[in-house]
């Protein structure tokens, strides 16, 4: 059941440059877990060390923010594209 | 080097004026002509989410649909912009440690002194901060 993930330009660099890689569900944390055996590193700074989403990230299913769908518990289907954007933000 | 027409500087003041007494920030949306000068197309003011004097946040569904569009119309995230209400337009400890887009130019606009605004660029990695040269076209 592939899920289609986009990586932003800051984490490329963990998957051989690809913009996009696939990966499986059901969930969006069982995806990121899936894609961190794929590429092991990728998901550092992405999920945290509580186990959260990292404040400081964005993570979109079919262009819906997460956070309004349970978060890491999200559901991702065959077809979904996952989205991971890192925050604008400073002070 | 960032090419700034004119009116997106203007636009970048104005958002930051009409922002107060918060931070304003938005995203430059332009081309990538050599590698060393990029040129903004527009300017996307945006909603500052932490509606804070001391930091900003672009509001994540905001920001996907205007990377969205950007993407839509073929240009490149040229640039991040937010401004700084009462200090210098650098890149304070805050805006180095939350940089996440070593590719795009920090534009800052300072409206320490209210009658003579100030807009300068950089790239920041890693937390390394380099300054570049900003052209008003």
């Amino acid at each position: 059941m592939p899920v289609k993930v986009k990586i932003p330009t800051i984490f490329r660099g963990r998957v051989g440059g690809r913009p996009t890689v696939e990966g499986d569900g059901p969930t969006v944390r069982d995806l990121l877990q899936d894609l961190e055996g794929r590429y092991p590193g990728l998901t550092a700074g992405i999920v945290s060390e509580d186990g959260g989403l990292h404040r400081f990230v964005n993570l979109y299913v079919n262009d819906e923010d997460v956070r309004y769908l349970g978060s890491l518990e999200a559901e991702v289907k065959e077809g979904d594209t996952v989205a991971i954007l890192p925050a604008v933000a400073g002070g | 080097m960032i090419e700034l027409p004119e009116d997106i500087r203007d636009q970048l003041i104005s958002h930051s004026v009409a922002g107060l007494p918060d931070e304003a920030c938005g995203l430059l949306a332009g081309t990538n002509g050599d590698g060393r000068t990029v040129r903004a197309e527009r300017f996307y003011a945006m909603t500052n989410a932490d509606h804070s004097a001391m930091t900003y946040r672009l509001d994540p569904t905001e920001q996907l649909r205007v990377f969205n569009e950007i993407e839509d119309k073929g240009w490149e995230l040229i640039g991040i912009f937010h401004s700084h209400t009462h200090t210098e337009a650098y890149p304070s400890e805050t805006d180095r440690r939350q940089a996440f887009y070593p590719e795009a130019h920090y534009v800052l606009a300072s409206l320490a002194d209210r009658n003579n605004p100030v807009v300068r660029a950089f790239t920041i990695t890693e937390g390394d901060v380099e300054e570049h040269e900003v052209r008003i076209t």
